[in-house]
């Protein structure tokens, strides 16, 4: 066990699959010599060389569309975007051919490509680098959508993501890149692509988050405690394909619901969670399966977007509504 | 090689005339006698195939078929010098392209008949499926071209595009990427003059189309896509240069869309009569028969009764596609990811129950 930051333990885990699988490579802009504006990849060009781990020039689509060429030929390309604001040019490949050439082609081609996208606000950022597009991301057929929580699970998805042999989009909450340590194995582990987890049992209300919510639910958690309320809180961990079994049982068992999300509200992640709450769990319900969301504006610039983020007395404030309803 | 024909002088590259008379008097190509002719014979079935492929569409057996009429040369070209190793990254204009990759006329019929297994290309382990977006599939290309410099490989890729894709961002960083990479692309782009309806004067005010390649520090060229000699000159030099470590090659093949669009399209709204003649005079088929009349090459070959086997041929493969298996449900689904997610198949069993309570019903 070692402590590790989220960005320590995506690095431990691109450092492990470079180490033993001379098919990975790494590009993106400023991942080489400077290891990323975020230092995610510090460290691998020195290690691994110029040829396994390089910048690349700065296009985003130029960035996607290649990986997908590269990975048809075998190889698994690990890309990084470097703030999810860029990640729209790259779209038109995510839509139209990363997550196609499987079905197109009936399994002879296929894309086992990893996306690397930091995402979300609360950073005090510019314009176009506090977005979450997970809803936009999880529309689209053929890819998965992976997002940690905690630098354990940080480890575990991106090493699961790299083994997987379909293209996986692996967003990563930046606003808690180094806020939370924790003790990690330093050993080679893989957490399943496709399940939630439930993070703390409780009784009276379950609340399902992921990425940068989890710690904010937590925090609101210690409120509810305190007023006698137990939360089953729920990290989602994968957006696409959903875990609808986790969650049904989870609503089934509590009767009430929260979905967490810092995305804008209408159709994103809390309305899909929703629906599958409404569909099967529909007669445990005492509650309206509720949201707290962004609002379905831009993210403000750092001055007004203490207005857009959710707080744990936001959370606190649902969750005591709900209770109460 | 081809130094007197740089593209920013606009100068393209032609060995013979329309009338096959050689335009570069001391011209020795790399085919012999029995190659060149097996060349013409290719494009004629390319030719004969298309054209069958159209009036299948116009019988109401195939969908919608974009037609390869006139582009016969730079197909053959390609398919010459294409090896074992190398890989073609497909618009979705190149038939001659694609027979010659290994790809069946079953599988194309198939495919635009509206099945996907038609892209498997069994036969042709290295061929991409079309593109439909315009220009997205060089980026392949070019990560393509990363792959084989890092596995240490053998091949290159041909990479399509039409004029239209030039003006495509993924165009410019497909080139782009393939230079500062060095990787071994050969980028052809087919200017048949037209996007659908728009002229390629309409699309870029660039003096030529291979002019685009020199400021991503890409060799270019110009060359005459109906001059099957010329065009293969230009295909082997480039996959030679790309196969020798030299990075990317762009040829803009200058030819002409002799059909439509596709066969949704009627190219009498924006084309003239007068164009359209003025292009039939420059026919890659004719230009290369000529050539070989000349040489005395076609003596024996019997063309009428040649066609005539092509077409039964073709008849053959397009039964084959009308006779392949039924589209199945599970087909919808099985290819979408290595194993079915638990959502998918609760959505196919959704279906299925469907089915189920319209069967009771009847």
């Amino acid at each position: 066990m070692k402590v590790m930051n989220i960005v320590q333990a995506i690095n431990d885990a691109l450092d492990i699959k470079l180490a033993e699988d001379n098919n990975v490579l790494i590009y993106g802009e400023d991942v080489g010599v400077e290891g990323g504006v975020f230092r995610v990849t510090e460290g691998l060009q020195k290690k691994y060389g110029a040829n396994r781990v390089f910048d690349s020039p700065l296009a985003e689509s130029g960035i996607v569309g290649a990986a997908l060429g590269i990975a048809i030929n075998g190889l698994r390309p690990v890309v990084e975007i470097q703030f999810d604001g860029f990640s729209y040019p790259a779209f038109d490949q995510i839509i139209s051919h990363v997550g196609r050439y499987r079905n197109r082609t009936r399994g002879k081609f296929t894309a086992p490509l990893v996306i690397r996208i930091p995402y979300g606000g609360g950073i005090n950022a510019l314009e176009h680098h506090s977005e979450s597009p997970e809803a936009l991301l999880g529309q689209i057929p053929g890819v998965k959508v992976v997002i940690p929580s905690t630098p354990y699970d940080a480890k575990g998805l991106l090493i699961a993501a790299i083994e997987d042999n379909d293209p996986v989009i692996y967003l990563e909450p930046k606003r808690i890149y180094r806020a939370i340590k924790q003790e990690v194995p330093e050993e080679k582990f893989a957490i399943p692509i496709g399940k939630a987890k439930v993070l703390s049992p409780g009784d009276n209300i379950t609340v399902i988050a992921y990425g940068a919510m989890i710690r904010e639910v937590q925090k609101a958690m210690v409120m509810a405690k305190s007023k006698g309320i137990s939360v089953e809180l729920i990290d989602l961990r994968t957006i696409w394909p959903i875990d609808r079994d986790t969650i049904s049982q989870s609503v089934r068992k509590t009767g009430r619901s929260l979905i967490v999300t810092e995305a804008p509200q209408s159709f994103g992640a809390g309305a899909e969670l929703i629906s599958i709450i409404t569909e099967e769990a529909f007669l445990s319900l005492e509650a309206p399966p509720t949201r707290l969301t962004g609002f379905d504006t831009v993210i403000p610039l750092p001055m007004g977007e203490h207005f857009y983020m959710i707080t744990p007395e936001r959370i606190m404030y649902e969750i005591e509504k709900l209770v109460s309803f | 090689m081809f130094e007197k024909y740089k593209p920013i002088n606009d100068k393209m590259y032609q060995v013979m005339d329309n009338k096959g008379n050689l335009i570069l008097k001391d011209w020795k190509g790399s085919l012999s006698d029995k190659q060149l002719t097996q060349a013409y014979l290719d494009m004629l079935f390319e030719r004969t195939a298309d054209n069958m492929a159209v009036s299948f569409q116009r019988q109401g057996r195939m969908n919608t078929y974009p037609p390869n009429l006139g582009q016969e040369a730079i197909h053959i070209a390609v398919g010459k010098v294409l090896t074992a190793d190398d890989w073609v990254v497909p618009a979705f204009r190149e038939l001659g392209v694609y027979l010659a990759a290994g790809a069946s006329l079953m599988e194309i019929f198939l495919y635009n008949k509206g099945n996907e297994n038609g892209l498997k290309y069994i036969n042709a382990p290295h061929l991409l499926p079309m593109s439909v977006p315009i220009s997205t599939q060089l980026l392949h290309a070019t990560g393509l071209g990363f792959s084989i410099n890092y596995k240490k490989e053998k091949g290159v890729v041909f990479a399509f595009v039409g004029d239209g894709g030039t003006s495509e961002g993924d165009f410019h960083e497909a080139l782009n990427f393939a230079a500062v990479w060095n990787t071994p692309v050969v980028f052809i782009i087919q200017n048949n003059q037209f996007a659908i309806s728009l002229p390629v004067k309409q699309q870029t005010k660039s003096i030529n189309l291979a002019v685009k390649g020199i400021a991503y520090g890409i060799p270019s060229l110009k060359v005459d896509g109906n001059d099957f000699l010329a065009m293969h000159d230009a295909v082997s030099y480039a996959r030679k240069n790309a196969a020798d470590g030299k990075g990317p090659f762009l040829i803009e093949a200058f030819t002409y869309r002799m059909g439509a669009h596709t066969t949704s399209d009627d190219p009498t709204k924006y084309r003239t009569k007068d164009e359209d003649n003025s292009w039939k005079e420059k026919d890659p088929l004719n230009r290369l028969k000529a050539f070989l009349t000349k040489k005395k090459l076609l003596k024996g070959i019997d063309e009428e009764k040649l066609v005539d086997e092509f077409k039964q041929k073709i008849e053959k493969e397009f039964e084959a596609a009308e006779h392949a298996p039924e589209y199945k449900l599970d087909e919808v689904f099985d290819s979408m990811y290595e194993q079915i997610p638990d959502e998918l198949k609760r959505q196919k069993h959704a279906y299925e129950s469907f089915l189920l309570y319209k069967e009771k019903v009847q």
